[in-house]
């Protein structure tokens, strides 16, 4: 692999950068390989990476139906938080927050990590009670949220002007939660999939999987049918996100998953003006300022499973009016794009990350702001393939929760619910 | 609360047929999620799966989906459609 430095960086500046190597290759197709993983999205390609480097199973390939990373890893809103509700899940998501601090380094590649802090502007009582209560539980996890004034909140968001004392719902103060961060979203697709190859993982990118195939004596998972023919392997992980039931279906397992359509919107690009992610859970809009200076902004879901990827015009409008009662200034800015991804929810709302009733099918799905979850849920999935046993953080998130009723119930922690 | 008159002829929001006040624009409405298939009869024997894959599993169709509407703030009347997951359409034959 070449490593990228200012060095390297320097040294192609002589060759007008023609002379870089590809990031990663893009290799024959074989028939047989260990492990498929269906999905080159960030969560599959973390996988594949974990698994070389954590396992040494390196016969691995991915399997992409479109581009590299043009799923959900190219469609959210890039905030990195660890502030979850249950016991079961803030370890997860501390875990990953640690390892996406340390992986521009690992991975060799500029994420542009940056750690902002989110401040929640809290309007009601009833959000402020449960926002505590969370507070509680994570700070069994070495996860944190601080109550801030709302003085405090006004001076650390300047453009905050709205929710004065006359206003709809008045502040009643702020709760920032320190560990939130954002990254570049892209890079975390390329550097994985850029390390993943390094130790000899291939990615097959326009190789769309048709269906499972199971073998006939046993019922095992024994590979799957693509658009370039079959590709038989030992194990399978599906991980593909809002499509999961639709790969699922094909072989007959039913999963309790639905899905959903989450849009997300940009401003115009202007100068620094917000360093922090803001959520107001009681109007139902966050944001945040991109380096590139847009405003990233993000408000619910459309109601009912969808798998269009627009906004509904009374969805956008409503995040749309409820942001400027807040931040009134916002009301001369251009809005220059929106995009849709495909949320995948389960029953109980937490992920899935489990061996299913096929012996060597593996599903990572449910994530529904899985961006936050790249590194953990690759890191994982690969201890889930490799061993065939959960790793201890995703031991809750398996799919025998259901059969025992066992839910875990996360809702709450963004405007989706 | 806002805007109000405009939203109602926005084309790209369902226009929902309520079986009691007719056609009435989705913000009168509340989502409900997907039909659900017949109730087990309890009193019957049945295994733990089906009993489990009734109370958590739905169709998640790539197509057409049954699904339950409440008109919270209308009638509040509840009543099915057929709504094709890809466009939006709402269609008159549904898959169940």
């Amino acid at each position: 692999m070449q490593r990228y430095s200012i060095f390297s960086l320097a040294r192609n500046a002589f060759s007008n950068h023609q002379s870089w190597s590809k990031a990663w290759r893009s290799p024959p197709l074989k028939n047989h390989y260990d492990v498929l993983i269906i999905g080159a999205g960030g969560h599959g390609l973390s996988t594949a990476y974990y698994l070389a480097k954590n396992h040494g199973i390196t016969n691995v390939a991915v399997l992409e139906r479109g581009w590299l990373g043009g799923g959900n890893i190219a469609r959210n809103t890039v905030t990195i938080r660890s502030n979850y509700m249950r016991d079961e899940s803030i370890p997860f998501y501390v875990k990953s927050v640690e390892l996406y601090e340390g992986l521009t380094k690992e991975l060799n590649y500029n994420l542009m990590y940056s750690n902002r802090s989110m401040i929640d502007i809290v309007q009601t009582y009833p959000k402020l009670r449960e926002i505590k209560r969370r507070m509680y539980h994570m700070d069994l996890y070495d996860s944190t949220y601080e109550r801030i004034e709302t003085d405090e909140v006004r001076r650390r968001i300047p453009p905050l002007t709205g929710g004065g004392p006359d206003s709809r719902f008045p502040i009643i103060c702020g709760m920032v939660h320190p560990q939130a961060a954002v990254c570049r979203h892209d890079a975390v697709a390329w550097s994985f999939a850029r390390a993943a190859d390094n130790l000899g993982v291939e990615i097959h990118q326009n190789t769309e999987v048709i269906k499972l195939i199971r073998e006939d004596h046993n019922g095992r998972i024994c590979g799957v049918e693509t658009n370039r023919g079959i590709i038989r392997a030992n194990k399978v992980a599906v991980v593909v996100s809002g499509h999961t039931t639709s790969i699922t279906d094909t072989i007959g397992l039913r999963l309790p998953i639905k899905s959903f359509n989450l849009t997300a919107f940009v401003s115009e690009p202007v100068k620094p003006i917000i360093d922090v992610v803001v959520n107001c859970p009681d109007i139902g809009v966050y944001l945040s300022q991109s380096d590139k200076g847009e405003l990233v902004i993000g408000g619910a879901p459309d109601p009912g499973q969808s798998f269009r990827r627009d906004i509904k015009q009374h969805v956008f409008e409503n995040a749309v009016c409820s942001m400027l009662e807040l931040f009134p200034a916002f009301k001369r800015l251009k809005l220059m794009r929106q995009w849709g991804g495909t949320l995948d929810i389960a029953h109980d709302a937490t992920p899935i990350v489990s061996k299913t009733d096929i012996p060597g099918l593996f599903v990572s799905a449910g994530w529904w702001g899985g961006f936050k979850a790249v590194p953990a849920g690759g890191f994982t999935l690969a201890h889930l393939i490799a061993n065939n046993e959960p790793h201890p953080l995703i031991e809750p998130f398996s799919l025998g929760r259901f059969r025992g009723l066992d839910f875990v119930l996360e809702a709450g922690t963004t405007t989706a619910t | 609360m806002f805007l109000k008159r405009e939203l109602l002829r926005r084309p790209d929001m369902l226009l929902l047929h309520c079986p009691f006040c007719g056609p009435r624009n989705e913000i009168e409405f509340a989502h409900g999620g997907p039909e659900k298939k017949r109730r087990p009869d309890s009193t019957s024997d049945i295994e733990d799966e089906m009993w489990i894959e009734y109370l958590t599993v739905s169709r998640n169709p790539i197509g057409p989906v049954a699904e339950r509407w409440w008109h919270v703030r209308g009638c509040g009347g509840w009543f099915t459609i057929y709504r094709d997951t890809r466009t939006h359409d709402i269609i008159d034959e549904g898959p169940l």
